[in-house]
């Protein structure tokens, strides 16, 4: 028996290797381990023969022998599938710099972007948004803003007329008068949208466009007028823009004041985007008129408000460097691809 | 407006450089946008005297001159002159070697035919002025300068070319600033310096006329102040020096003393006043009435207008002898032989004088000031100063005939303070010592009782309404670089953002952008070719568009009312760029008129437009992006066969949602393509973004994901070619209520199926919601679909 197990042994160990097809391996495992007919159950059954008293010791022997049969056939079918997978990632390898297949994503318009970066600026500050009629009265585009009729800024501003009394918005002004029509104070409150004027040459478009802002509460002053535009400028374009104030005019606001920031090309040394000035006007604000709080009847004894306008085109030319308004509205793709980082 | 530094200087001592003046007045709300130095283009250009004058020997025109420009340049310069008005010991202007004259001129060492000459002498043209700066500059040679000009000084400094103009823009709200003298009060507050008031005394004598002259104002609302003053025996003559050259400075080319008069003032103090020959004015009369309909007019300029009762106009007895604040009257003209005149000082409304400047299309410095605003303060001071000029230029005598019609006394602005109240404003603390100096320097008349500040505006400052006007006032003067910034420092905390329909709108941008759609921002407007670009047939609604009256073009005359052809134009914009393909889209109002012509403002219906082309792209790649749009909202769109004037008959949609209509999709027609030559393919397709938005969904609650497994079935079914995929899944659908897929996933037409028929596969699957289904259930779910089909579309499973 013990001459039969080593002579089994050696033919196992003869005959494994790790160069078998999986097919042979199998009929070996098959020839040697298979329950019904295999070798080594085979000298299970040849127990029989052996003496009593021998048995116990013959079991643990051929016990010993399947075990080692056992473990060298795991041991080659590992080798074998080891390299199965081998062969198999082999074949299925991939030249990973061919191009993707992906679905491409487009984006926002680049004047949408910097609408929402300003709108997210000031919702932080407890801004509304109200979008107002693009086609607007007389009323509100000017009257009511204290733009009376024989008022010089009508005729600068060019408007598009309808009828004598419904015209294209010129700014989005009208937007304060329709929210303090509708709302009491406290109000904060964004207006953003288009807005029309008749004016089409290498620096203007007929068509633009503006956000408006405008708070209304008690002690409004001018030293808040200017904080949230210094902070918008900051956030806008860079932490370390300077931002500065000046006198100007406004029907609706009083004082009035233009904003300047210290130019985003050349950081305030002066270049040609800045006429070597270093600074860039950006946008426009004031103390609300009391006679605009009157026409919406809010008492300006009571109540101060700040309004501010910005230009969103020329915001979006200056935060990406956009030399010509008219590449805003010309709509080619390769400009709007670039913006796709911009998508928040 | 244009400020010479020197004008200025007739006024107020400038004591600080013009950089630094400049600054001063951008921050005081006076932005310079232009300054120029009149002698920046002259370099190397000096005075000097002739020494000697030598024929040239190969020559019968040149001279050989020695001159003497001093130590600094030289005392013995050659130069040869081909001028024959010079003469030894004339005082003359030398460019030296290396000089620059305007227009870019240099001037070199050279020789003349042999002999050597170190620069050239100036004629007045060569340095760009004309007698107006300098007496003599228009002879025809070299310009002698005055005897006793020192030698070797800058010719700029001798001519007047040793000046500055500000070009200073000037904002609304200041039309009293639009003058040398409104500035020259800005400049003196600024500088805290004394103004130097022009001089408006003079002299006055009764005259045989005096009674006769009448001035009647039958429009005050249109001409709420008129002054009429005779002045007898005016002496038409070339004005002075001095005032020639004010008036060159701005640009003005001087007349003879009456008009130069006129233009001064207008210049000086930004009242625009006419002179009338007495002589022409028929009944001696002046009346200031709106024009007849069908009046006529000659101006000045020879234009002859047909007016109507809009227009304002100066009349005689009998007829109009000017356009009121825009132009005289041909007939009423100064000539070289008038004697008596009439000087004209008025207010007239601003938007009378620009609605009929605009309409005649008429229009002059005196309208353009006019538009501006003119005070009645300085139209009383203008008749007082021209009357002071007439003496001082000696061009005729003053008469007492003052003729004033004003519809109310001149009265100044009275505002009520305190130093809080403007403190409060600014949001800073201005120390009331501090204010009161701003307002006193700005001619403000302040009386002080208790904490009330009793504030009287200057006659001039006719738009100081409310104590805001003067915190601006004050800060524009201290400065605004003592205004601190604060966030809302005292302001209610609110709530804010977007409101959800915002979000929405948002959100839907972004949904189209990750179907790899590009936002575009077209303009609003549009015109009808664009609609005729569509084939939209003249009947359709798309083609009662709101018109501007007034377009830049007719390329932009009328109101979108619908984005198809916005979505067109950037598809063959990108096309003819060279761009091979691309997605865009845009969300935009469409003007949609309740009645026309307008009677109310319009409804602005949010739109979504969305184009499409590129040889990748198929109708249902972009019917694709249509149900990007549904996936994200939670939604279900179906599509019914449909047609439009722009799009190819068999593929094109109507868009449902909940059985109702929202819009369109398809493929543009070939005749379109074809017509714009486009070859890639295209695709337009419309929703109406109010009636989508309507279907959003506000809030939503977690359905559980149900235990038990859903029931796949696949079955293929064999049909005409004419029944559709649609009306297939919608029978499914309506057959079992536990149907939630039905997805056709092959399509086979072949013989063994037959000629006109196909065989459509279709993905079902049942998803049990509260029990799972038997299989008994099933089978009748199954059997029911497949009987509806048979029924209702007559199809059976393959």
């Amino acid at each position: 028996m013990k001459q039969k197990i080593e002579q089994l042994r050696a033919q196992i160990s003869a005959e494994l290797t790790a160069g078998l097809s999986r097919e042979e391996f199998k009929k070996l495992r098959e020839k040697y381990l298979s329950n019904k007919a295999g070798e080594i159950p085979n000298l299970m059954k040849e127990m029989r023969n052996v003496p009593k008293e021998e048995r116990p010791e013959f079991g643990k022997i051929i016990n010993e022998f399947k075990v080692w049969a056992e473990g060298r056939f795991d041991e080659i079918d590992a080798s074998l599938k080891a390299a199965e997978l081998a062969g198999k990632n082999a074949s299925e390898a991939v030249d990973i710099t061919m191009p993707a297949v992906k679905n491409d994503t487009g984006s926002l318009h680049p004047t949408t972007l910097v609408r929402h970066e300003i709108i997210n600026i000031f919702a932080n500050m407890g801004f509304d948004v109200f979008d107002g009629p693009e086609i607007e009265t007389d009323y509100y585009n000017f009257t009511a803003l204290n733009v009376p009729s024989d008022h010089p800024a009508r005729a600068e501003q060019d408007t598009f007329y309808i009828t004598e009394q419904i015209l294209l918005r010129t700014q989005t002004s009208p937007g304060q008068i329709r929210t303090m029509e509708a709302n009491k104070p406290p109000i904060k409150v964004l207006s953003p949208g288009r807005v029309f004027r008749s004016d089409d040459d290498a620096t203007h478009t007929p068509m633009f466009h503006q956000m408006e802002g405008l708070v209304v509460d008690k002690n409004i002053s001018v030293c808040d007028l200017y904080g949230m535009l210094d902070l918008l400028a900051k956030e806008i374009f860079t932490a370390d823009t300077k931002t500065r104030l000046r006198p100007s005019y406004f029907p609706f606001t009083e004082p009035s004041v233009e904003v300047d920031v210290t130019c985003c090309e050349c950081g305030g040394k002066g270049c040609r985007l800045c006429k070597g000035t270093g600074w860039i006007e950006v946008l426009g604000g004031g103390i609300v008129n009391r006679k605009v709080l009157e026409n919406c009847n809010i008492d300006p004894d009571v109540y101060s408000g700040l309004a501010f306008g910005i230009g969103i085109d020329r915001i979006t030319m200056l935060k990406y460097g956009i030399n010509n308004i008219h590449i805003l509205f010309d709509n080619d793709i390769r400009t709007l691809k670039q913006f796709k980082q911009q998508n928040r | 407006m244009l400020l010479p530094l020197s004008w200025l200087k007739d006024y107020v001592d400038v004591d600080v450089t013009v950089e630094e003046l400049e600054e001063r007045l951008f921050s005081s709300g006076f932005e310079v946008e232009e300054l120029k130095y009149l002698g920046e283009e002259i370099d190397r250009v000096v005075t000097g005297k002739i020494t000697s004058v030598a024929k040239h020997e190969d020559s019968d025109h040149l001279q050989i001159c020695k001159l003497d420009c001093g130590e600094a340049y030289g005392t013995d310069i050659q130069i040869v002159t081909g001028a024959q008005n010079i003469f030894e010991g004339a005082v003359v202007p030398v460019a030296l070697d290396n000089s620059l004259l305007p227009g870019g001129v240099k001037i070199k060492k050279g020789k003349l035919r042999g002999v050597e000459s170190c620069g050239m002498l100036c004629s007045g043209g060569e340095l760009g002025i004309t007698d107006d700066w300098y007496e003599g500059a228009d002879v025809d040679g070299i310009l002698i300068l005055d005897e006793n000009t020192p030698i070797g000084e800058d010719i700029t400094k001798i001519v007047g070319l040793d000046d500055y103009i500000f070009d200073i823009s000037i904002t609304a709200n200041r039309p009293d600033c639009q003058s040398i003298l409104g500035m020259a009060r800005e400049v003196a507050a600024i500088l805290d310096k004394p103004l130097k008031a022009p001089d408006m005394s003079y002299t006055a004598i009764d005259a045989a006329n005096d009674d006769d002259i009448t001035v009647t104002v039958t429009a005050p609302d249109l001409c709420p102040r008129y002054i009429g003053h005779y002045v007898k025996d005016v002496v038409i003559k070339k004005s002075p020096q001095w005032m020639r050259k004010r008036l060159a400075l701005v640009g003005l080319n001087a007349i003879n003393t009456i008009v130069d008069i006129t233009n001064f003032i207008l210049m000086e103090l930004g009242q625009p006043m006419h002179a009338f020959d007495l002589s022409t004015l028929e009944g001696k009369a002046i009346n200031v009435r709106r024009a007849r309909n069908g009046e006529k007019i000659t101006t000045l300029d020879e234009k002859e207008f047909e007016l109507n009762d809009t227009n304002l106009v100066i009349c005689d007895a009998v007829k109009p002898v000017a356009l009121a604040g825009i132009m005289g009257g041909l007939n009423s003209e100064i000539k070289d032989t008038t004697k008596d005149v009439v000087f004209e000082s008025a207010k007239f409304a601003r938007d009378s004088i620009r609605k009929t400047s605009r309409s005649l299309g008429q229009s002059s410095y005196s309208s353009a000031k006019f538009c501006k605003g003119v005070d009645e303060y300085t139209t009383e001071c203008a008749i007082k100063r021209a009357l002071h000029l007439i003496e001082e230029l000696d061009c005729g005598t003053v008469s007492n005939t003052h003729r004033c019609e004003a519809a109310k006394e001149l009265a100044p602005k009275v505002v009520e303070a305190t130093f809080e109240k403007i403190n409060k404003v600014l949001g800073i603390e201005v120390p009331g010592d501090v204010i009161l100096d701003i307002l006193r320097r700005l001619e403000f008349d302040v009386k002080k009782n208790g904490d009330v500040l009793t504030v009287t505006a200057p006659l001039y400052r006719e738009d100081v309404e409310g104590y805001e006007d003067l915190a601006e006032e004050v800060i524009r003067i201290y400065g605004y670089d003592h205004i601190k910034p604060q966030l809302l420092k005292f302001a209610t905390v609110t709530n804010g953002g977007l409101s959800e329909a915002q979000q929405f709108e948002l959100k839907l941008k972004n949904a189209l952008r990750m179907q790899g759609a590009y936002e575009t921002i077209n303009y609003s407007f549009y015109s009808n070719a664009d609609l005729d670009m569509l084939h939209i047939p003249h009947d359709a609604p798309e083609r009662n568009a709101i018109r501007i009256e007034n377009p830049i073009s007719e390329n932009y005359s009328i109101m979108a009312t619908t984005l198809a052809p916005i979505m067109l134009n950037t598809i063959v914009k990108n096309y003819r760029s060279g761009n091979d393909a691309g997605r865009f889209y845009e969300v935009a109002n469409v003007f949609i008129a309740k009645q026309m012509p307008l009677t109310e403002l319009p409804h602005e219906r949010r739109t979504i437009g969305i184009g499409v082309y590129g040889d990748g792209e198929d109708f249902f790649k972009v019917k694709g992006i249509i149900e990007g749009i549904a996936d994200e909202f939670n939604l279900t769109f179906s599509y019914r066969k449909s047609t439009r004037s722009f799009l190819h008959p068999g593929i094109t949609a109507e868009i449902l949602c909940e059985d109702e209509v929202i819009g369109y999709v398809g493929q543009l027609s070939h005749e379109v393509s074809q017509e714009m030559s486009l070859v890639k393919k295209a695709f337009i397709a419309e929703i109406d973004y109010e009636k989508l938005s309507g279907f959003f969904k506000h809030t939503m609650r977690y359905a559980p994901i149900s235990e038990f497994p859903d029931v796949v079935r696949d079955f293929a079914f064999v049909c005409d070619e004419a029944v559709t995929c649609g009306e297939i899944e919608e029978s499914i659908r309506k057959s079992c209520k536990y149907v939630t897929v039905v997805k056709l996933f092959d399509i086979f037409r072949g013989k063994q199926i037959g000629e006109g028929k196909k065989s459509m596969a279709f993905n079902v699957i049942i998803s049990p919601q509260e029990k799972g289904f038997s299989d008994k259930e099933i089978e009748k779910f199954t059997s029911k679909i497949l009987k509806d089909l048979e029924f209702k579309l007559g199809i059976s499973l393959r």
